[in-house]
């Protein structure tokens, strides 16, 4: 094994490159000031994002992505309990039903939505069409999980399909023979031997939605600032670096928190789901 | 009146065209040790599972102290099962394995906890209540089956291959460990193995299966000594299988010699299969001989020798305590009691 590892050495270059550089090149501008006076060390960017105006954001960001990873949790076990049940004739052709949307472009996918929910669009239509009054959903909170739910489910569902397919069958058999009802297995035994899979499946949902712009920006029109926003402006249109900076190492350092928090409840059972 | 438990009554169980259980009648009595034995896919874990509620039969009847329960689900049924490959649930501890079916019948704390720690010492793994699952043993994951299943003191236990992923040392140690568990219980086990030996050192019956049929169903000793076909005299133990004739009541011929025998009641010329024990053939003289013939091998088994021997055309396998050298000429002579005549099977 030892022998081999110079194979590694084209990804490590790879990752100090373009990770671990990039990443102290945002540290640097978060912490210094640059003027006509030179450049100084500064503390300012981070002070600015502990204001009421900025930490709104973050809660707004936070707020959307859990509500989002909830929405796909509950649409997504069942569909990958679904999946994973032993008689299922036609389980590949399903599994790539779940994959296909994320053959299309990202950008190209959120677009269509835009045009499904505008007014006057396919869906008001049809519920106009069924003597409903219309939705007028587009531009509100309920277009933006709206669209981090489509675009984020499957990385629900597929994490837990893969710990859901890999559980003994004769485990089920086994709790139930032991006088367990269907619900109290599911409560027991299933669920729990999911857990794995479920929490690879919320970080892989949470962390996407907490940090996209795409999609706040189209489906939520801009009038709803995400922390993607936010951090996309400083760069593109304000051109303040540093406040830029200092928002992604904060929302990077938050991040990692709950990462952290995840992998202790993950590291009792290894093994389970995508990463 | 014997004392009935379960009884099959015509089961069949089809999987799309094929066939697994044909037409299986079995009744298991109280507390008696009931083994299902035959090779790999003749049905014997399928019949285990049936009485399990695992699968249900596609005709038949499946009967419990004389009720119907073919469709009553495995959570309502009174009897347990020790999986093949034991399925414990990993992520709870020794304890909460074994209190599972406790905490469900929601008998209190104590209870449990005195029942768990009583299975513990049954199964000789006392203060292993916080160990977990991963940790174990193949042997010791195996014992926590066992105990998981016992402890909810089922009327009948069935045991799908409980055995067969131990080494042979720790199998057999097993094996009279689970016949001292079934005295001491007294419960009823129902035990599927394909390992003829385990069935003859633990059982009280066997049933002998095959492709879905059963071939015998009889004590040990019975099973041994007077296997009703060939295939079931392959099965259990090693056996010499020679075509013969019966001439009539007690006389048969094959190899070319007139045996007496003990055998009634077939027609007179009626082709039979003829099986005979390698440690029921004698080794003489090659004149003192009924057939002789010529050593064409030797291994060496610890406690006796195996040789095969070339006799009329036929190999035989003959076991002995004295090695005769290979390429002498041997003399074998057979008892009347050990000659085993049986109708031939036409099909196969």
């Amino acid at each position: 094994m030892k022998k081999r590892n110079w194979i590694a050495y084209p990804h490590i270059v790879w990752m100090a490159i373009f990770v671990l550089v990039p990443v102290f090149i945002v540290l640097y501008y978060s912490i210094v000031s640059i003027s006509d006076n030179g450049i100084q060390l500064t503390l300012k960017h981070f002070a600015r994002v502990f204001e009421p105006l900025y930490l709104n954001v973050f809660i707004r960001s936070i707020e959307l992505a859990l509500i989002s990873t909830a929405i796909c949790l509950l649409l997504g076990y069942p569909a990958a309990m679904i999946l994973a049940s032993k008689n299922l004739s036609k389980r590949n052709m399903l599994i790539v039903l779940v994959i296909i949307p994320m053959w299309m472009n990202f950008l190209a996918r959120t677009y269509a939505w835009m045009t499904l929910l505008e007014r006057n669009g396919l869906i008001d239509t049809i519920v106009k069409a069924i003597g409903l009054p219309p939705l007028n959903i587009m531009y509100t909170d309920y277009a933006v999980v709206l669209g981090m739910v489509y675009n984020f489910l499957p990385f629900m569902i597929l994490p837990i399909y893969s710990v859901l397919s890999k559980t003994n069958k004769s485990v089920i058999e086994a709790a139930e023979d032991l006088g367990a009802t269907p619900m109290v297995t599911f409560k027991r035994i299933v669920f729990p031997l999911s857990l794995p899979g479920v929490m690879s499946g919320i970080t892989m949902v949470f962390l996407p939605a907490v940090t996209t712009f795409v999609i706040s920006e189209l489906l939520g029109g801009g009038q709803y600032t995400l922390i993607g926003n936010l951090i996309q402006q400083q760069f593109t249109l304000t051109m303040d670096w540093g406040f830029g900076s200092a928002l992604s190492i904060f929302l990077m350092i938050l991040i990692l928190i709950s990462m952290g928090i995840m992998s202790k409840y993950e590291k009792e059972n290894e093994g389970g789901g995508l990463w | 009146m014997q004392d009935e438990i379960i009884r099959l009554s015509n089961i069949s169980k089809n999987y799309g065209a094929n066939e697994t259980l044909k037409n299986i009648n079995l009744y298991i009595l109280r507390n008696e040790f009931l083994t299902l034995l035959g090779p790999s896919g003749c049905g014997k874990t399928t019949t285990l599972r049936i009485i399990g509620g695992f699968e249900q039969p596609t005709k038949g009847e499946i009967l419990f102290e004389g009720v119907n329960i073919n469709t009553l689900p495995p959570f309502k049924r009174r009897v347990n099962t020790v999986f093949q490959k034991y399925a414990l649930f990993t992520h709870m501890d020794v304890y909460e394995n074994i209190a599972f079916g406790l905490k469900i019948k929601k008998l209190d704390k104590k209870t449990i906890e005195n029942k768990v720690t009583e299975m513990l010492e049954l199964v000789n793994l006392p203060g292993y209540e916080k160990r977990s699952v991963d940790s174990l043993s193949g042997g010791e994951q195996q014992r926590i089956a066992i105990a998981r299943a016992l402890v909810n003191e089922p009327e009948v236990l069935l045991l799908d291959e409980p055995l067969g992923a131990l080494d042979l040392k720790l199998r057999k140690g097993m094996q009279i460990e689970l016949k001292n568990i079934q005295q001491r219980t007294g419960i009823t086990f129902v035990y599927v193995t394909h390992d003829q030996e385990e069935a003859l050192t633990m059982s009280d019956t066997i049933a002998v299966m095959k492709n879905g049929t059963i071939q015998q169903i009889g004590t040990p000793a019975d099973i041994y000594n007077e296997p009703k076909n060939a295939f079931v005299a392959d099965f259990i133990g090693e056996s010499n299988i020679i075509s013969g004739t019966m001439i009539e009541d007690c006389l048969v011929e094959f190899s070319g010699h007139r045996f007496e025998c003990v055998d009634k009641g077939f027609g007179n010329s009626e082709k039979v299969d003829v099986v005979i024990r390698p440690e029921d053939v004698k080794l003489v003289d090659a004149q003192e001989g009924m057939i002789e013939g010529i050593v064409k091998s030797v291994v060496f088994k610890g406690v006796h020798y195996e040789m095969i021997i070339l006799c009329n055309n036929l190999l035989w396998k003959v076991h002995s305590t004295v090695m005769e050298p290979v390429n002498s000429r041997v003399g074998m002579r057979i008892l009347p009691n050990d000659i085993h005549t049986m109708k031939k099977v036409l099909d196969e």
